[in-house]
């Protein structure tokens, strides 16, 4: 198979898994099937793909000219490489994860929910592979669009406001500014494609340059930088499956990995290091940290903090982009892989908490790892590798963040990332710390108001568990790959790290 | 040999085929009649967009009279593009309004509905084809006329105090278009539209010519429904019977926006009346109340047709915006919407005109549940709201991307955010009807799933589906729109 076809092929064939997913929807375990053969064919095609990219190659593909002068089109460099993998990697996790988790939580309308994931991966493969920023505009919408059914899945009221917030959100910063970015910087330069130190150079002045940069970056609504990180919070609401991939994986990553590829690719790194207007932004995605970090330690639902800690961690990637030296753009382009796999991880775990313990609060987890021993371990893992200690990746792409703030000469910021590392043991640990080590006796009583699951009639007594009661084994699997996933990154680091050594020095 | 007498007989035709289905009563014979025709025109219309194109103007003395002093058909890119929008509309809304028809207009009156579209499309085609100013007053007439009649048609008793005010506002503006025409002639001894714009520049000074500018812009903005001069329109729109609604609202006002870049652009093109005074700038503003104003407007709409209407204000004011601007992109932004707009929005009101068909109200609290009930027609509303919204790939967003372009190049910032706002007020609108359709259940005792006839949904799809062709390829709209654009601001033909 050619490199060309598969690329093709992986933006098409999750499309496909929509329209057959609701064709298979009379038999869940056909429609499983579609789910993870598409999964599966898609990891397949990433593969084929890796190593033309990896010798240096950046596969094109043409598709059709949309505007006068401007076409869609697919380009593979090793950023968006790597996004790829990560993605489509976890994608295959992910199903299986879900497929225990729907069933398990008696969830509705699956087939309708199964459909959106896949277009949700489709898009995410075109946002990728994107050529121009016409193309990944496309898809960035797409990708908007139809993961909104998944935030609002469960049609309540408090599910449709959540919605609202979404869509209000990431449609109102895509169209208000990023699309006003898109334009302005097409008239100026009268191109889109992603090249090579940038296209702007020498087209616009430092000021219009500035405000180009601001738009771009608080427009991609996606990367959550404050004040524009409200819908993710919300979109918590959703499914687990939903939280794990898409809003700690495809959907945010989506947007910091827009803001890496238009700082590299239409400003150019050494034409916004020179202009110097990216200075304040490093500061806002100071604060997002931190800040973030802060709400994050007052949260007692552990979806809603794990929430706030990947709205912090998503702004190390924007600080990361915003010091344009080479070594923080390595470190931006590797805590995009190394924290999608220590959150999902996360994510995971407070899915099997829910399903088989029936806590979705902090509070009512003390004790926990005597029941789920398996899954608090999981839980401990991903929580280390998101802070960022040994023997997990996390600790990697830190380095090379730190590393890019000395070589700014920014030691403040070096400041930051250090207190938020000690925010994240502070809000992270002390979960499987007392899921182990503390007795479930010592929680206090359930407010019923908080419980998730008090609505779908669980009455009877959850809170003294007896003896091991793990989640499904589906759900385990997939907690077990990306864990593992975790420590294998911290060996194996090699093919992030070259990757990316080749988007900074082409 | 025929070829050669297309431009009289795009316009003929209908006219000679109204009285025909006067005489035939049955209300499938004139049906069958009215598409035929249709169907015909477009035809002759595609043929004469493919003339220009190969081979430049098209000149057609009426009755071999020469001009100035016969009538003279004069079809250039620009409306060569108007005749073939109007005409494809109709051959769409055609197979549309059989079924449509028959449920919402009493039996004996079918006939008459058929005989009224089809003097309306004569006098929409009229005045895209003449290059004469009065010839032009008299086609305007004819097919307001007929939409007074078709508006009145509708089974809601506000039906008759719709059309019988927009009878008021239209009468009143066609006073103004023809008060406007008389000084020019004063002034001018010509009516010809190349013969006006040779002359005009040398009497433009005057105070005459100015009043009569202004009356001309005044009596055209009433029939574009320019804000704010639009209030016939949402009652017109609400209560006209679907199909009328979806051909006037996809082909009425843009025949009348193409009037008012006609009479701008070419009969005062030698004059540049953009530079004196601040014609331009009054415009945008209005525009952008529109856009703005409208939008709001349409968000608190109980009544799913009218929030529609609100929303074709809106989109009239880009397309005013586009006008205002004065620039080659700007002006093909606003052609090429004219041709995108009637589309997507065609696409809306035969939607709306399938679930009257099917629930027989568009209040928004009777959409309860619709997703499940009626899954192919609210999938395309979902469809053509996207492209009101201006999502990618879609007709919308072509539009829209290219009249930030022009705003930016003319370093107007404050229609960038105008154009911005007003889309994402769109989704808001747009929302509001999605949320009540997918996220409600069905009342109590509704059936099951139960869709419009196929005649009625293909005909939907269509309109939707080319709003996505041609949004997935804008190349082909976008090439004639620029090239309309500049033989706007060549020189006087």
């Amino acid at each position: 198979m050619t490199v060309e076809l598969a690329i093709i092929l992986a933006v098409a064939v999750p499309f496909a898994g929509a329209v057959l997913i609701p064709l298979a929807g009379a038999t869940p375990n056909l429609r499983e099937t579609v789910t993870l053969v598409c999964a599966a064919i898609l990891l397949y095609l990433v593969s084929v793909i890796y190593p033309a990219v990896a010798a240096g190659g950046v596969p094109e593909v043409y598709l059709f000219e949309m505007l006068p002068g401007l076409s869609v089109f697919f380009l593979v460099e090793p950023l968006g490489m790597i996004f790829a993998g990560i993605a489509s990697f976890l994608w295959i996790a992910t199903s299986v994860y879900s497929i225990g988790y729907m069933r398990a939580h008696n969830e509705e309308n699956q087939t309708r929910f199964y459909a959106y994931f896949a277009i949700a991966l489709g898009a995410t493969m075109g946002i990728a592979f994107a050529g121009n920023m016409l193309t990944l505009f496309i898809f960035y919408e797409v990708l908007t669009l139809s993961t909104f059914p998944l935030v609002a899945h469960a049609g309540t009221e408090d599910a449709k406001r959540a919605g609202r917030v979404y869509l209000g959100i990431l449609l109102g910063t895509s169209i208000g500014l990023l699309l006003l970015a898109i334009i302005w910087t097409w008239t100026l330069t009268g191109t889109l494609d992603f090249t090579d130190g940038g296209i702007l150079a020498g087209k616009a002045d430092g000021l219009t340059v500035g405000i180009l940069l601001a738009l771009y970056t608080f427009g991609i609504g996606k990367a959550a930088l404050m004040p524009f990180h409200r819908w993710l919070p919300a979109a918590m609401v959703a499914p687990t499956p939903v939280s794990a991939l898409l809003h700690a994986v495809a959907v945010v990553k989506a947007g910091v990995f827009t803001v890496v590829k238009v700082v590299i690719y239409i400003f150019g790194i050494d034409f916004l290091f020179d202009i110097g207007v990216s200075e304040w932004l490093q500061y806002v995605a100071a604060a997002t940290i931190l800040i973030a970090s802060l709400v994050a330690m007052t949260r007692d639902n552990l979806k809603a903090r794990l929430a706030y800690s990947t709205i912090s961690q998503l702004s190390y990637i924007i600080l990361g982009a915003m010091l344009v030296t080479d070594l923080g753009i390595i470190g931006s382009g590797m805590h995009i892989a190394m924290h999608a796999f220590g959150k999902i991880t996360l994510f995971f775990c407070a899915g099997a908490f829910m399903i088989a313990a029936h806590k979705t609060e902090i509070s009512q987890m003390r004790g926990i790892g005597r029941a789920m021993p398996l899954t608090t371990l999981a839980f401990f893992i991903g929580s280390l590798s998101v802070i960022g200690l040994p023997p997990m990746g996390g600790l990697w792409s830190k380095w090379y963040l730190a590393l890019g703030t000395l070589e700014a000469g920014k030691l403040g910021l070096l400041g930051v990332l250090m207190v938020s590392s000690l925010l994240n043991v502070a809000y992270l640990l002390p979960i499987p710390f007392r899921g182990f080590f503390s007795s479930p006796q010592e929680n206090p009583p359930p407010e019923s108001s908080h419980d998730h699951d008090s609505e779908h009639g669980h009455t009877h007594d959850h809170d003294r568990p007896k003896g091991i009661k793990e989640a499904p084994v589906a759900c385990l699997i997939a907690i077990g790959v990306t864990s593992a996933g975790c420590l294998v990154l911290f060996f194996f680091p090699d093919p992030v790290y070259e990757l990316m050594r080749m988007v900074v020095a082409p | 040999m025929i070829a050669a007498q297309y431009p009289a007989l795009q316009v003929v035709l209908a006219l000679l085929a109204a009285p025909v289905c006067l005489i035939l009563r049955r209300p499938r014979a004139a049906w069958a009649v009215a598409t035929v025709i249709t169907w015909i025109s477009l035809a002759i219309a595609l043929s004469l967009l493919g003339r220009v194109w190969e081979t430049g103007v098209i000149l057609y003395p009426m009755g071999d009279w020469a001009a100035p002093w016969g009538i003279e058909y004069q079809i250039d890119t620009v409306n060569a593009f108007m005749l073939v929008i109007v005409t494809l509309i109709g051959s769409v809304v055609m197979p549309f309004a059989r079924a449509s028809v028959e449920a919402e207009i009493e039996e004996e009156r079918i006939y008459l509905f058929y005989c009224m579209y089809l003097l309306n499309l004569a006098g929409l085609l009229g005045i895209a084809i003449t290059g004469d100013v009065f010839n032009l007053f008299v086609f305007l007439e004819i097919s307001s006329l007929s939409s007074y009649v078709m508006i009145s048609l509708g089974r809601d008793q506000r039906a008759l105090t719709a059309a019988y005010r927009y009878l008021v506002m239209g009468t009143i503006g066609a006073t103004f278009y023809i008060i406007g025409v008389g000084m020019m002639y004063m002034m001018t001894g010509t009516l010809n539209m190349a013969d006006l714009a040779t002359i005009l520049p040398a009497v433009a000074d005057s105070r005459t010519i100015q009043v009569a500018l202004g009356f001309l812009t005044v009596g055209l903005g009433l029939k574009l429904a320019l804000f704010p001069l639009h209030l016939w329109l949402p009652n017109a729109y609400t209560y006209a019977p679907s199909a009328v609604t979806v051909f006037l609202a996809a082909t009425g006002t843009k025949v009348a926006v193409y009037a008012f870049i006609r009479i701008f652009f070419t009969v005062f093109g030698g004059v540049e009346v953009f530079n004196a005074g601040f014609i331009p700038e009054i415009l945008a503003v209005l525009a952008a109340l529109a856009m703005i104003g409208a939008s709001v407007v349409a968000i608190y709409q109980t009544d799913v047709k009218r929030l529609l209407a609100y929303s074709s204000i809106a989109q009239i004011g880009y397309m005013v915006l586009g006008i205002s601007m004065v620039t080659v992109t700007g002006l093909a932004g606003t052609i090429v919407h004219l041709f995108n707009h009637a589309i997507m929005k065609g696409g809306l009101f035969m939607a709306m005109g399938c679930i009257l068909f099917k629930i027989g109200s568009v209040q928004l609290d009777q959409f309860e549940g619709l997703g499940k009930r009626m899954p192919v027609t609210m999938a395309a509303f979902v469809a053509g709201g996207f492209s009101l919204i201006g999502v990618p790939l879609t007709v919308g967003f072509v539009s829209k991307w290219y009249l930030v372009q022009a705003a930016l190049e003319k370093g107007w910032w404050l229609a960038v955010a105008a154009i911005l706002v007003s889309s994402l007020l769109a989704v808001i609108y747009i929302w509001r009807v999605v949320e009540v359709a997918y996220f409600r259940p069905p009342p109590k005792g509704s059936a099951e799933v139960s869709e419009a006839p196929l005649s009625m949904l293909v005909p939907l799809w269509i309109l939707i589906g080319a709003s996505y062709y041609f949004g997935i390829d804008a190349t082909r709209t976008l090439d004639i729109a620029f090239v309309a654009a500049e033989t706007l601001f060549g020189p006087p033909q």
